[in-house]
Parts: C-alpha cells; structure tokens; sequence
C-alpha cells in the first residue's frame, strides 16, 4: 500500500511545498489535464501525492485518510488539536503569525493585562462584553483563559477580520499577520504580550492513518532523505 | 464517553433513587419543575463568558435566531424560570433530568449524566437554607445509602467579606473580586499589587506624561484613528486613572498576608471558625457580619440534626465550583479520589442580579448525581 501525501492544491503554499520536496529529490508534478488534482512523484516509489486545499489537510489527517500532509500549523493546532499529529519537518515558509491586535489609538492598552481591565471598563460603559473577531476560536479562547480573561466574546470573522472594528462587528481581533501592513493600515496594534503563536507550514504524519509495512517503509526512506538535506 | 450503557437493572436502581430524592424534595416543600434540555445560549454565554464553550455544547440555530445550548446544570434553567414568574418570590423547586458536559478529550467522565437536584430562592434567613439544602443533601444520600460521603465546606463570602472589610482601591478590589475563581490570576494579581510599581515602559512613560500634560486625546489620535466603538473618551478615562494609580503606595505585606492567611484555613469547621475570628481580631479587620453567619448558619445545621463542628471547612475551597459567592459544598465517596462527585452545592445570590432581578436575591442549591451514587454502591468510585 503507498503513503498518501496530501499537499496545497493552489498558489504560492503549492509551489513552495513543490521547490521543498524539489530540493530533496522528491519531483512532483501535476498529472493528466490542468484540473486533476493529482500528482506523482518521482523519486520515491510507493508515495502518492493528492492536492487538497489548505483548509482540508487538517481533517484529511485527522481522519487518517492521509499518511502525511502539508499544512500551516495555525489550522492543525485550531482544528484539530486533539488528533495528535506529530510534526516531521517545520519547513520554513508559509510563515504567519496568530495575534491579539486592537485599535491603534488605545494607547492605554499595551498587554493583555491592560486588555483585561478595559474589557472590565467596557462592560460598565457598555453593558456588554468587548468583542474579539476571529476565525481561531480555539486557539483564541485557550490564550485568553491562559491570561485569565474571561469577561469577552468572540465574533466569527471568516475573511477581512481587520475590518471588524471599523464595522463596528468586534472592538478587536485575534487574526493572522505576516508583515503586519495590514494592522496598520487599518488603524490597529499587536499587543506587546499579544503573540499567539508563531505559524508556518508543517509536513505532519497521522498517527490513525493505516500504516502497513511498505507505507512505513516508504515512510522512513522519505525521513532519510529528509535528514539529508 | 457520551454515557456508560447501563444495564436492564442498573437503570432500574437509577430510576429508583430518583423516585426517591423526589420525595424527599417533595416533603420538604420543593415544588418539581421540568425546563428544557435546550435554551438560549447567550444567556450563559454573558454569564461565564467564551470559557463555556468548553464545558458545554452550544450550536448555531438560524431558526431559532442565535446559538443554543444543552442544559451543562439546571441551575441557570430554574432561575430563568422562577424569574419569569417573578424574582422577589420565595419558592424552592425540585428538578431531576440529565445534564451535558464537556470532557477533556480522553476522559472517562461521563458527557451525559442524570442530576437530581433543587434550587431555593428568596429565603431572607440565608444561613438557615443554606443549612436546610445542604442538609436534605446529605438526608437524600443517606437514602440512597452512598458510601464514603467525604464532605469538604467552604464559604466565599468569607475571602469576598474580607475583600470589603479591606477597604482596597477600586482599581486592586475589583480585578480581585473578579478573578477570585481563578486561584493562580488572583494570587499573581496579590503578588503584582504587592510589588513595588515596575518602572513604566517607554510607551507607558509617554502615557503618563501626556495624561499631565492633557494631552491624552492628542496622543492617542496620533497613535491611529479612532475606530471602533470603544471610544476616545474611554481611552482617557482609563490613561488618567492609570496615571492616578501609577504613584501609589503598594498593597502592605500584612494585607497580602492576612488573605493568604484567610485563604489557607483549613480545619474542622467549628475550629475555622475559631481561627478565622482570631486572625480578623489579630488584624483589626472587620469580619464579624460574615462569620457570625458561618456560626449561624452552623447552628442552623445542629437544628436539622447535622454535626457541624465536624465538618471539613476549607477557606478557599469552592473557587472552581462555577460561580458560588457564599456557601459552599461539595461530596465525594472517598477522599482525594477524581471520580465526579456524589453531591454539591451552594450559594449564588449575585448570579440572579445578572440573570435578570433586580437586585441580588437569596440563591441557594444544590444537586446530586445518583450514577455516581451507584457507582460508588458498585465499588467503582
């Protein structure tokens, strides 16, 4: 039985996943017509490769209807925290990290304490809790119980959560930044302790996949490879 | 696990017991209620905050136009209740079904499980129902013959009493008081306050020197443009009291001291008591109102048959039961063991005033969990 990879079927995480197995001797390209997301790689005999858009690796994993699979550790540790997946390689780009921002103009909040006390302010002023937007619900709450804060809500913001205090949708978000020109350009801060974590993309291994012998052995061979680069 | 399969009998024995905790609540005044397994989640989303969602199963129902939830306790569900009838009633109810809690992935605890419980409302003579539902609890376990029975007390009005009695600034009390059910937060929070003030970040330094300078709304608007509905004006309230906090005196040690000194008294609860008025008396510290309810509400218990200078008392036992703010108790089959309680229970006047009543009204309830009463019958607890 062959090892399934699943790897990013579009854009710049494909064609970096693609040049990080390229230089380790691993050659994948697309197979049949430009819609067919699927792939062969040469140079290792027993791999086979399915594209999968980001978003699906984690589930696919999870599930174990892939071996292994390339994917941001942001969405492994929001989506499936509890499938333990082992991580084999960080491989050193899609890098991007999860972040508590607010408004710019709150200079009274600098740390997550200082958010603390102003949820608490906001409450009396407003009636309501302060709203935090996001699409990492998981990861969000886990950081806030870690920093103690409880009197909040989280709003689902599934795209532009930058926007989401301009919308007046949330006072502030928990959201991905890679240079951060986009927290500023829309008016908002990191929080000096506000980091969540720091993401990129992973070549991760399922532990509930079916693992016979010729998928453990094409498994170590790519290990090898892997430990030679 | 969702719920353990019980078989023909073990169900039978299950039903028994609730037929006859239903008599015992029944006798005693407490009138049976039924409310939904399901109700509106933003209720208890307001009251715990996100933290919910990990110990109870909400989900979306466009229908019904926002989140549900299933029923974690039947706490909140009688009060909802009893409210819509009106708060400033004195009623009890009685209320047995199951409950739905989330469990740590790879737990074996039980994420369906049947509680048979009561709530009591509006009981001016608060140490006297605290007595009373803790008694019937213990009275129903004793029916129901459930082993072990190791009781632990506490009483937070005791820490939040202490709190007042303290006379902290507003800025230490209330992030206190709010964080009391968190015991590492409020035990950083003493060890912050007692400190001397760090010295200011840079940026925290520019704060205050433009809050002495009126310059706050200059600054802030330099910083970025005011979005959001969290407005200019609550930035400069908070930078002034920031400033106005930033050069006071730090909490004394013999505060810092005195609460843990409180928070640590662990003894039988007619001894506590004891201890706790000599260490009030020792700090010259005005506790009288709250403990001389602990000893009336103590003899409460002599007048309903229990043994209360036996009883464990734990000052700061109690602060990871949900959101009591007074009496508080908790039963298992043996000491130290991690299966899920027999029985609990406990005071929660402040959540009513959230919940929707005009002031806090007297609340007092407690539940009791016949599997685990079985369970531990079976030697498996």
């Amino acid at each position: 039985m062959t090892l399934t990879l699943g790897l990013p079927s579009k854009g710049r995480l494909m064609a970096d996943t693609i040049a990080w197995f390229a230089a380790r001797g691993i050659a994948i390209a697309q197979a049949g017509a430009e819609r067919e997301y699927r792939a062969e790689a040469a140079g290792l005999p027993g791999l086979e490769v399915v594209m999968l858009s980001a978003g699906e690796v984690p589930r696919e994993l999870a599930a174990g209807r892939i071996h292994l699979g390339v994917t941001g550790e942001d969405l492994i540790r929001e989506r499936v925290p509890q499938a333990g997946l082992e991580s084999l390689a960080q491989m050193g780009f899609g890098k991007a990290n999860l972040v508590i921002a607010v408004p710019a103009f709150w200079i009274d909040v600098e740390t997550m304490s200082d958010l603390d006390a102003a949820c608490a302010d906001f409450r009396e002023t407003h009636g309501t809790a302060l709203r935090i937007a996001t699409k990492y619900h998981v990861l969000t709450r886990s950081f806030f119980r870690e920093h103690g804060i409880a009197d909040y809500r989280l709003v689902d913001s599934q795209g532009a959560t930058e926007a989401s205090p301009a919308n007046r949708t949330a006072e502030a978000i928990s959201d991905i930044t890679t240079t951060g020109a986009t927290l500023r350009a829309n008016h908002l801060r990191v929080l000096e302790d506000g980091e969540i974590l720091k993401s990129q993309a992973n070549l991760w291994h399922s532990p509930s996949a079916p693992w016979s012998e010729p998928a453990e052995r094409t498994l170590a061979e790519l290990r090898a490879r892997l430990d030679q680069s | 696990m969702i719920r353990p399969l019980l078989t023909e009998d073990a169900l039978a024995e299950i039903e028994g017991m609730l037929a006859t905790l239903a008599g015992i609540f029944s006798d005693a005044g407490y009138a049976p209620v039924e409310p939904a397994h399901l109700f509106p989640a933003e209720t208890l989303l307001e009251l715990y905050g996100e933290d919910v969602r990990s110990r109870a199963f909400l989900f979306n129902d466009p229908e019904q136009g926002g989140e549900l939830c299933l029923r974690p306790d039947f706490t909140v569900p009688v009060a909802l209740a009893h409210g819509d009838g009106g708060w400033e009633r004195a009623r009890g109810y009685a209320y047995h079904g199951p409950v739905f809690r989330r469990q740590e992935s790879g737990s074996k605890r039980a994420v369906e499980y049947v509680q048979a419980g009561l709530e009591d409302f509006g009981a001016e003579d608060r140490a006297a129902a605290d007595a009373h539902v803790f008694a019937l609890t213990l009275h129903g376990l004793d029916a129901l013959s459930a082993p072990g029975q190791h009781v632990t007390t506490g009483d937070l009005s005791i820490i939040f009493g202490l709190l007042d009695a303290l006379d902290l600034p507003e800025h230490r009390a209330g992030p206190l008081r709010r964080h009391l059910w968190r015991p590492k937060r409020f035990q950083r929070l003493i060890q912050r306050f007692s400190s001397p003030a760090e010295a200011p970040s840079a940026s925290r330094s520019g704060l205050l020197k433009a809050v002495r300078e009126g310059r706050v709304a200059e600054l802030a608007m330099a910083a970025g443009e005011p979005v959001g509905r969290r407005a200019l004006a609550e930035v400069t309230a908070r930078a002034e009291r920031l400033a106005a906090t930033q050069a006071e005196a730090p909490m004394p040690g013999e505060q810092a001291e005195l609460i843990s000194a409180v928070l640590a008294v662990k003894a039988p609860m007619g001894e506590a008591l004891e201890q706790l008025r000599g260490i009030a008396a020792a700090a010259g510290v005005a506790l009288a109102p709250v403990l001389d309810r602990f000893e009336a509400r103590m003899a409460a218990m002599v007048t309903r048959g229990l043994a209360p200078e036996n009883l464990n008392f734990e000052a700061g036992f109690g602060r990871n039961l949900e959101y009591y703010d007074g009496f508080v108790f908790e039963v298992l089959a043996k000491e130290g063991t991690d299966h899920p309680p027999l029985a609990g229970g406990g005071r929660y006047d402040s959540i009513t005033a959230r919940l929707g009543a005009a002031r806090p009204i007297p609340a007092v309830g407690a539940m009791i969990r016949p599997e685990a009463v079985q369970a531990a019958i079976r030697g498996r607890a």
